[in-house]
């Protein structure tokens, strides 16, 4: 276990947690933690593990061995050991303490901005209309679209979408906030809204495990980045020393190289 | 050719075809409501059961589909009741075949609606915590109604003139009714003119309802 000097408690551990597609091992052995108040960026070629890795937290995805623990209680499973999943019910429970924002924006298209956030308010938390609407009513006004409150997803641009999304996980408390390529299906010039709501987040102290390509917002943003590569984690370190050109480390070193290339 | 048209005597038997629609309509609506429970929940079941109950609500459907309506009208009100000790009307014995028939075309029409919601939009359910009876209820089931309304539009109007059908077992609903003039008057011509024009404008005005109904959820996508 990372153990910095100044490090807050323990809040996501992942150990040694491995996954294979049929044949392909798309997790192997992964390890890491996030303390409280911690942003982690996971970085790392396509296809190296990172979405599923983050899909497991919130067991999206089911995990072949190994354990992820949020505040000490282990997500997917009864134990730490066994393979025995819990039930759905239990699952259900699980998920609720953790947020998630996806890639596609995955908005209920037949809710209001404000009624996908209160869905999981009255159905999950169990409050009433009126509480649920106030609180979906801040949490827009956070995201900047308190004026989109009656508005149906499809009447929104896609950094607008992105943005309900992220109101919509953090209404609901959760103590960890998986954020996964967020930015990755918006043009452009829609990239900075979302990305500024996140660190205002970030500012407020939320913990977040994220993964991104935008590299220069990894770098301002995250308290600690992971490189994976092939599955594994290849490196971890504070932004400066893991984007740093000269790093030892070759896969890095081609991945950063190669993702220089594309973009400039 | 010496036919002239002469709707007088369709005219003075009109309440054995009104009468007989507004009977079509009841059996179309409570065969529906019967069939779209029936399809919903083997839709349901179907797709989140095992290769067993798949491959008998699979049987099902193709056994329905497989086999004329007028077929399965005669097995029920004939067959059925030589075979087991049961009685019971012909409307009765019809609203039973139309809604089991109407049941497996539902089932596919929803099966398909509820395969094609987004995995991205049950993710999303998951995420925030909802349970799988919520999911289904809150995300899966709205979505699936907005995929299939057109589909589930061009099934029910199909039903409703597959109500005819009942006609073969003296069911007195528009079409029996229409047999009954012609038998009774020999405008054929006269009689078979308005009866169309009576399943025409009735289907025409269901389509316009549920086209409105099916505007309404498009907005909302």
């Amino acid at each position: 276990m990372s153990e910095a000097p100044n490090a807050g408690p323990v809040l996501l551990d992942v150990r040694d947690v491995s996954k294979a597609f049929g044949t392909v091992e798309v997790l192997r052995s992964v390890s890491l933690q996030v303390k409280r108040g911690e942003v982690v960026t996971v970085i790392g070629p396509s296809g190296s593990g990172k979405t599923t890795l983050l899909r497991c937290v919130n067991f999206l995805e089911s995990y072949d061995s190994g354990s992820i623990r949020i505040d000490g209680n282990e997500v997917g499973y009864r134990e730490a050991g066994t393979r025995q999943r819990r039930r759905e019910r239990d699952l259900a429970a699980m998920r609720a303490e953790t947020g998630m924002v996806f890639q596609s924006f995955n908005l209920f298209p037949h809710l209001t901005a404000a009624g996908n956030i209160m869905l999981g308010l009255t159905k999950v938390r169990g409050k009433k209309e009126a509480e649920a609407r106030s609180i979906a009513e801040h949490w827009l006004g956070r995201v900047g679209l308190a004026h989109k409150a009656d508005s149906l997803p499809a009447e929104l641009s896609g950094g607008q979408q992105q943005r309900v999304g992220i109101a919509r996980a953090v209404a609901m408390e959760p103590k960890i906030l998986l954020l996964d390529e967020i930015t990755s299906a918006l043009d452009p010039e829609l990239v900075g809204e979302v990305l500024a709501v996140v660190r205002s987040l970030a500012e407020d102290g939320m913990t977040m495990l994220m993964v991104t390509h935008e590299m220069a917002f990894a770098r301002d943003a995250s308290s600690r980045i992971v490189f994976m590569a092939d599955g594994g984690v290849s490196a971890v370190g504070p932004p400066k020393e893991i984007l740093a050109a000269e790093t030892t480390n070759e896969r890095l070193r081609t991945f950063l190289a190669r993702f220089r290339a594309s973009h400039f | 050719m010496g036919y002239a048209l002469n709707f007088n005597l369709i005219w003075r038997h009109f309440d054995k075809l009104w009468g007989g629609l507004l009977l079509s309509l009841e059996l179309a609506v409570i065969s529906i409501a019967i069939g779209v429970v029936i399809g919903l929940v083997l839709a349901v079941w179907y797709v989140s059961a095992g290769r067993v109950v798949r491959a008998v609500i699979a049987a099902y459907v193709e056994f329905i589909r497989n086999v004329p309506l007028i077929l399965l009208v005669y097995l029920v009100f004939y067959g059925l009741p030589t075979v087991v000790d049961l009685a019971y009307s012909a409307p009765t014995s019809f609203v039973l075949t139309l809604s089991v028939y109407s049941g497996a075309y539902l089932v596919e029409v929803f099966r398909s609606g509820l395969e094609a919601v987004p995995r991205g939009q049950l993710d999303a359910g998951k995420a925030i915590g909802l349970t799988p009876w919520q999911r289904l209820l809150h995300v899966r089931l709205p979505t699936m109604l907005r995929i299939t309304l057109p589909a589930l539009s061009n099934t029910f109007i199909s039903l409703f003139k597959d109500t005819s059908i009942a006609s073969v077992i003296s069911v007195p609903e528009l079409t029996f009714g229409a047999q009954w003039i012609n038998f009774n008057t020999f405008r054929i011509v006269e009689v078979y003119l308005v009866t169309t024009a009576m399943y025409l404008v009735t289907g025409y005005i269901m389509l316009f309802g549920l086209r409105l109904v099916e505007r309404r959820f498009r907005a909302a996508r």
